[in-house]
């Protein structure tokens, strides 16, 4: 690219280089210090997609190695309590390391295109966020090398199996390294949130009115309002427990007045709008893949970008149906029950528009379509068992059983992670420049689908026959070996087919045989496809001027007064702020201050509790250092200068 | 406004959808979500001090550790800041930099006499002669209403502190030479979060501290 570029030098500049400590990286910088310091919303979602790619490897070993368990009756693949180990990290590492940055991901890289703008509002903070997320997932997968080993405590913590004194090892640190964990990943999803919203709220182009957004983008604005008001209650509840394990407070401590109870409803407070945090990315992307391959407007957009704000909304009233079993007393199960039946409204609602937009199209079954069309078959069978479940009686039958774990599946699998797929074969060629093979994409989806259902779905019935959930064995004699042994056998298939697809969309960066993806591989509809694949790193040369919904769509085939036009060419150039190391620097403070924690409790000699907060005082220093640094450097920037249609 | 101060703020400030300024949606953002973390902390303090009335078989009746003039007058301190706080969003907007510099000092002084308070007290409680409220007691026996009160409370004190900092932190930069109204807009999104710190004690105030005596 021969962009000609100068350096921009702000009016103080001479001010600015004082208050730098070390150089701060400049336009041309390439390499490691590239991504170190990568302020770029691109290259940060692809470091979220890959690194959450990663974990889903090793959250899909821990899947394996709780199916070889459970191969046969009295297995001893895993003691109990690796058992307990592997299904605490396994939920952990799948909801909060992989989905969701998976999400995150797809907001990152595609929601600023969507809306027509050069970067997400507050770049700096958007690389602190990914930091954040490696933090995160690090302290999480530290906690096998420590006393106790990982957590065995559930991803949902239940109080009292959190208390000190009902470990199993004295001394475990595994829920430690848990809470701290979850905090800073809850740092990272908070300050991504606020950033995509004041992203999507004021960053639109010109045109882009709020019901002209492509659904996706719709999806990730609702997604951050639930992260935001959601993530507090978790936050304040792993605090409590935090001062509970660490300082020997009674928030959960029944022994000493406390309730685990009010941890459940906490949690879940947290935990059920977490359940659409999870899906409504993917239902935003199959929104915005049936319309390309169904060749037709996407069906009732008002309404599917509406159902979703109410199953947002809504999200936050149906927590306690996680509780039905704990004895709330009828007035509040019942209104609970009513309230999740409702909200299986606006789901079908959506899944009737899905179904009314394919309806007389003209269907091209690629792989994105495939897996758009996995996910509303598989999310529809997660959704029927789901109103089963939202009738109290029959909840109380399959609480705790293989039933409530075929569900869930059939939700994040089948649901998010299907959705999550499509958006790989549907958007990775804007992202690498190159198409990827149709063959082994759909020898993908045939494997993933075939593994899917012979893993999860012998689970109903094998939860109907009372199968327990979160046990490490069963025994002889109650018929559950046949079904058990599908299901491991559908889980390898599943395994090998989600690697065979990671190591698809890794190789599209490296092979260079592949087929170019030209600016609009399948000719689809919305803003991101008028730009070059890969793009630029400037996004737009100018900026769009919007006149329809579907405007890629519209400037092909759309009549003239429909065609986007352009700003003029700004003389200064395009502005492009600097890269920076300060968040990277900020978040390792987190990270060392969350570690420091963990370790600064010490037993010395004479048993008697020691405590140093030298090391967390330090990392904590560095943390606010660098926020200092970071707010003295400011955005800074460089200009490019782009030719006219270079973009 | 003189052209270059024109030029400034549209270099720092680019035209946004709505008009209004990023750095402001984002502090509103926030401050939606601050609101979850107080109410869930509010929450578990209202639903424990209902369940767990009574400690050791005998009513808890925490007014024999309370000092309610003290907390009154911290809180009438904290409120009043407020006042020096809107005042010196006033005077950065204006350019007045002089006045600017005595009103965030202002709001810094009372900020921490509210924090000292606070200590004061925190330490009082815990060393009440006969009335010990610790984190995990109270009169020797184990109770949660010190749990909820010093982590409800300590979190407010918490956001003060950090609200103090930042306010320390522009009185600093006042005097680089570099601070004119472009700052404007930073500094009223500190004195956004100032007000929303107050707003949340005007809740804990009433509901922590005056319905003990409303019985």
């Amino acid at each position: 690219m021969a962009t000609e570029s100068i350096k921009y030098l702000a009016p103080d500049a001479d001010n600015k280089a004082k208050t730098q400590v070390f150089p701060r990286p400049g336009q041309h910088t390439t390499g490691l210090v590239d991504w170190l310091t990568t302020i770029d919303h691109k290259k940060i979602g692809l470091m979220y997609g890959l690194t959450a790619l990663f974990f889903l490897i090793i959250g899909g070993i821990e899947a394996l190695l709780i199916r070889s368990q459970l191969w046969d009756h009295n297995m001893a693949v895993l003691t109990n309590r690796e058992y307990n180990q592997m299904f605490t990290m396994h939920g952990t590492t799948m909801v909060f390391l992989v989905i969701m940055p998976l999400s995150a991901a797809f907001f990152n890289f595609i929601m600023p295109l969507q809306i027509g703008a050069r970067d997400v509002a507050f770049p700096r903070m958007n690389a602190l966020s990914l930091w954040c997320f490696v933090g995160g997932g690090i302290i999480l997968n530290l906690s096998w090398f420590f006393t106790g080993g990982s957590p065995a405590i559930g991803w949902f913590g239940y109080a009292p199996l959190t208390d000190t004194r009902f470990a199993e090892v004295i001394g475990d640190m595994g829920p430690d390294f848990w809470i701290f964990s979850l905090q800073i990943l809850g740092v990272a999803s908070l300050l991504a949130s606020f950033n995509f919203i004041t992203t999507i709220i004021n960053m639109r182009a010109p045109g882009m009115t709020m019901m002209r957004l492509p659904v996706f983008t719709w999806m990730t604005l609702i997604v951050s309002f639930l992260i935001i008001l959601a993530f507090p209650a978790i936050t304040i509840a792993l605090v409590e427990l935090m001062f509970d394990r660490t300082y020997g407070t009674n928030f959960y401590d029944f022994l000493e007045g406390g309730k685990p109870h009010l941890w459940q409803h906490l949690f879940w407070i947290f935990g059920h709008p977490e359940v659409y945090i999870l899906i409504l990315p993917a239902m935003g992307i199959v929104s915005e893949v049936i319309p390309v391959f169904s060749r037709k407007p996407l069906f009732g957009y008002g309404l599917i970008v509406f159902s979703g704000a109410i199953i947002g909304f809504m999200g936050f009233a149906v927590w306690s149906h996680h509780m039905f079993t704990t004895g709330m007393g009828v007035v509040a199960t019942s209104a609970f029950a009513m309230l999740t039946m409702l909200i299986a409204i606006p789901t079908g609602v959506k899944i009737f528009n899905w179904i009314g937009t394919m309806w007389g199209g003209r269907i091209r079954f690629d792989t994105p379509m495939l897996f758009a069309l996995g996910f509303i078959t598989m999310f529809m069978i997660g959704g029927f068992t789901g109103i089963m479940h939202s009738s109290v009686p029959i909840d109380a039958q399959h609480q705790d059983s293989y039933f409530v774990v075929a569900h869930f599946h059939y939700v994040l699998i089948g649901g998010a992670l299907f959705g999550l797929f499509c958006g790989f074969y549907f958007w990775l060629p804007k992202l690498t420049g190159r198409m990827m093979s149709e063959k082994v994409g759909k020898f993908v989806f045939t494997l993933m689908f075939l593994g899917f259902n012979l893993t999860f779905f012998p689970m109903h019935y094998l939860g109907m026959i009372g199968q327990p959930r979160r046990t490490h064995t069963y025994n002889e004699g109650h018929g559950f070996e046949t079904w058990n042994q599908i299901a491991t056998v559908g889980a390898f298939i599943l395994g090998v087919g989600i690697a065979i697809g990671v190591l698809q969309f890794i190789n599209s960066f490296f092979n260079k045989k592949l087929k170019p993806a030209g600016k609009n591989p399948w000719d689809a509809r919305t803003l991101e496809w008028t730009l070059s694949s890969p793009v630029k790193e400037y996004n737009f040369a100018r900026t769009p001027i919007i006149k329809a919904r579907d405007q890629a769509w519209e400037n092909n085939y759309g009549p003239k007064e429909n065609h986007s036009e352009k700003e003029p060419l700004d003389d200064h150039g395009v502005h492009m702020p600097d890269r920076s190391w300060w968040p990277l620097i900020t978040a390792l403070g987190l990270l060392g201050l969350a570690i420091g924690m963990l370790f600064h409790r010490t037993i010395d000699p004479s048993g008697e509790l020691v405590r140093d907060y030298t090391y967390p005082i330090i990392a904590g220093a560095v943390a606010i250092l660098g926020m200092i640094m970071w707010a003295l450097e400011g955005p800074g920037g460089y200009h490019l200068f782009p030719k006219e249609d270079e973009e | 406004m003189s052209d270059a101060s024109a030029h400034a703020l549209e270099h720092h400030e680019p035209v946004t959808s709505t008009g209004i300024p990023n750095k402001k949606v984002l502090m509103w953002a926030f401050l939606g979500s601050d609101c979850m973390f107080f109410g869930t902390l509010i929450s578990t303090h209202l639903i424990y001090r209902k369940i767990s009335a009574t400690v050791g078989g005998n009513f808890l009746d925490i007014r024999d550790v309370f000092d309610i003039e003290l907390t009154s007058f911290s809180t009438f301190i904290l409120l009043a800041s407020s006042l020096f706080m809107a005042l010196a969003v006033s005077a950065i907007h204006k350019g007045n930099l002089n006045s600017t510099r005595w009103m965030l000092f202002g709001t810094i002084i009372f900020g921490a006499i509210f924090l000292a308070c606070q200590v004061y007290e925190f330490t009082h409680f815990i060393h009440a002669p006969g009335n010990e409220l610790t984190l995990s007691t109270y009169r020797g026996e184990p109770h949660v209403f010190g749990s909820t009160f010093y982590v409800l409370t300590g979190t407010h004190g918490t956001h003060v502190a950090i609200g103090v900092f930042w306010l320390l932190g522009w009185l600093a930069y006042s005097f680089t030479g570099k601070m004119s109204t472009a700052h404007a807009l930073d500094v009223e999104i500190c004195g956004l979060y100032w007000h929303f710190v107050d707003i949340v004690w005007i809740i804990i105030f009433p509901v922590v501290y005056l319905m003990e005596y409303a019985l």
